[in-house]
């Protein structure tokens, strides 16, 4: 791709120097074969391409199929897994993490990525994998804590000093206070924003789809992205509340700065559950299931756990986590996605095609 | 092979004839192909339905509006900026007709995050519009301007060659007849250039009409105010809907084709114009 349109560009400028000079030339027969010699080495290229795709990966190699926010926490666990891998006598195991948006990953592993493990954001897009067959239907029972190894909730992320004086959901829809969020239909995080505020709204006696659909009118911009809607809030200045994983919401915090912004925690949240599994019919052998199989007990070892506490995640066991890891999550209401009938329930009712949030913006 | 007829005395005419069908036929031909199979397999009736509502048609009417309002600012300024580079000589020139690409080098991505970070209530020129209440950024105005960032070369290479083939003894032979310079303008030098206008001008409808990268950054994403077409189609995808997504690719394809069919004509019709005058 790169080099053809450098190529063009040159022919045009070497075509304008000719006819500076000599006004009235006609093109050169020399044109076809450069655009043919061009043609030639694009296909060299493709081909080229073609080769440099990954195949089939080898035993001690594994691909961990893994959703945005966790980029910085799996770069630390790998690493640590693969120095323990190493200590315990194996040879040096080659891990790689892919990251994006949850449902497109499900989507390039459903198309045939050949994921060993997938660690996403909601229990339904693994759920979609698993309806092809390539792992199996009860694949949440398989680990602890519906194979949630850390979990995480939604806060609030407002402005320094809190200028709206935003303490929980019902002061979102206020006049005059504008919500960042992403939208539910594109990103896993923003379904658990939704889910999170509906269930508020259940515990304080409101109608909760009304509700729900009067924070939306309070939303200015819907990111397809949770690190999108994040830039937006704190790049761009827009909005006075960005509604966030916890993990996020630190993470931005430390990356941006305590003196911009602070975390606010609404009295009810959601748990937010990100399961991991092994794609069995990802699987090559049996020293690679041992591999994938070791590389997730690793994440609910005490060593995994610390560093999910490190990454402000909400992990099981603190027994090896550094103290004010521990320390700075608030205790809050959680409620889970079992109130909402799990995901399989909950996933078409509220987010499916003409579910409840098309109709709040349809009902309009 | 008797339906190839060798115009040219180069070698070789099998060989790119096959190279050129084989590569239209893997990177054009197959995924249209796959899209209106799968489109076929979910039914007409399905597909109409999935289209024929109010949000769709929303979305559609705000990426055909705005993309026929991108690609007509940038057949205007297009033509005016080849005009320029061709005909005046000023310092950086060579600069500026470089620079004229970018946005085809550019990750649309990326022109969209700088575009934001420009024209958001709190960037450089964002700031300035806030001022007299423009919001430009997040609003319909934020998509007209990354459509047309995405859509200016088009017009500008398409035009240029055509203006550095006019002889500038046309113009001086108008002028000596007496024709004045507005005149000279509007029935010598434009009919020339409408033809390679008009292919341009369809090259940046069809790119605008097409683009998400760039527009999802600045667009505001709202349900019937700022979604675009495309974003549906991804909507969809999130969604494991296929068929639907599919359902929405196929109306857009349809209204492509038929604008551009429309913008053939009129060349066409411009062109038999041309041959009589």
């Amino acid at each position: 791709m790169n080099g053809t349109p450098q190529r063009f560009l040159n022919l045009q400028i070497t075509n304008r120097d000719q006819t500076d000079m000599k006004p009235h030339t006609t093109p050169t027969l020399r044109f076809p074969t450069v655009s043919l010699r061009a043609g030639i080495s694009t296909l060299a290229l493709a081909a080229l391409a073609l080769t440099a795709l990954p195949g089939t990966l080898r035993a001690q190699e594994l691909l961990n199929v893994s959703y945005d926010p966790t980029r910085e926490l799996y770069r630390e666990v790998n690493e640590a897994f693969a120095q323990k891998w190493q200590a315990e006598g194996h040879d040096v195991p080659g891990i790689e993490t892919s990251h994006g948006g949850s449902g497109a990953q499900a989507r390039a592993v459903i198309d045939g990525l050949g994921a060993q493990v997938v660690t996403l954001a909601l229990a339904s897009d693994i759920d979609k994998i698993a309806a092809t067959g390539k792992l199996p239907a009860d694949w949440q029972s398989k680990l602890p804590h519906n194979s949630s190894p850390y979990t995480s909730t939604i806060v609030f992320l407002v402005r320094k000093d809190n200028p709206k004086g935003i303490k929980d959901w019902g002061d979102l829809v206020k006049d005059g206070v504008e919500v960042i969020t992403p939208n539910p239909k594109t990103s896993g995080g923003a379904r658990w924003n939704y889910l999170a505020a509906w269930a508020w709204a259940e515990k304080n006696g409101q109608d909760p789809k009304a509700f729900v659909g009067e924070l939306f009118t309070h939303v200015p911009v819907l990111d397809t992205g949770a690190r999108g809607a994040t830039t937006t809030f704190a790049q761009r200045g827009i909005g006075d509340v960005l509604l966030a994983w916890e993990n996020e919401a630190y993470l931005a915090l430390k990356e941006i700065g305590p003196d911009a912004f602070e975390i606010v925690v609404p009295s009810v949240s959601i748990l937010a559950e990100p399961p991991v599994a092994v794609v069995e019919a990802n699987i090559a052998d049996d020293a690679q299931r041992a591999l994938a199989d070791a590389y997730l007990d690793f994440l609910y070892s005490p060593e995994g756990q610390a560093l999910a506490f490190k990454h402000y995640y909400r992990a099981w066991d603190d027994s090896a986590a550094a103290p004010e890891d521990v320390a700075r999550f608030p205790k809050l209401e959680l409620v889970d996605i079992g109130h909402f009938g799990g995901w399989a329930k909950a996933q078409p009712e509220h987010f499916g095609d003409g579910g409840i949030f098309d109709q709040i913006f349809t009902a309009k | 092979m008797p339906a190839l007829v060798q115009k040219t005395p180069m070698p070789g005419l099998r060989l790119s004839a096959g190279i050129t069908l084989t590569m239209l036929s893997i990177v054009v031909l197959l995924p249209i192909g796959a899209l209106l199979l799968k489109g076929a397999s979910f039914g007409p009736g399905n597909v109409w339905e999935v289209v024929n509502r109010e949000r769709v048609w929303t979305a559609l009417l705000l990426s055909f509006r705005l993309s026929v309002f991108a690609a007509l600012f940038n057949l205007v300024f297009g033509v005016l900026l080849a005009w320029v580079l061709v005909r005046y000589d000023f310092p950086g020139r060579r600069l500026v007709d470089a620079a004229v690409d970018l946005p085809f080098a550019l990750p649309t991505a990326v022109a969209g995050i700088a575009l934001t970070t420009l024209y958001a209530p709190n960037g450089a020129f964002g700031q300035l519009a806030a001022q007299i209440g423009w919001k430009i950024a997040y609003t319909q105005w934020g998509i007209l301007l990354a459509l047309i960032f995405v859509g200016l070369p088009f017009v500008t290479r398409t035009v240029q060659p055509v203006i550095e083939e006019i002889d500038r003894e046309v113009e001086e032979a108008s002028a000596t007849l007496g024709a004045s310079r507005p005149h000279t303008l509007r029935h010598v030098i434009l009919p020339m250039l409408t033809p390679a206008a008009l292919t341009g001008f369809a090259l940046a409808l069809a790119r605008a009409v097409g683009e998400y990268g760039s527009v999802i950054f600045i667009a505001g994403n709202i349900p019937l105010k700022t979604e675009i077409a495309p974003l549906l189609i991804v909507i969809q995808l999130e969604e494991f809907n296929y068929d639907a997504a599919a359902a929405i690719g196929i109306a857009m394809l349809l209204i492509s084709f038929a604008m551009l069919l429309a913008i053939n004509i009129i060349q066409i019709v411009s062109r038999r114009k041309m041959g009589h005058v």
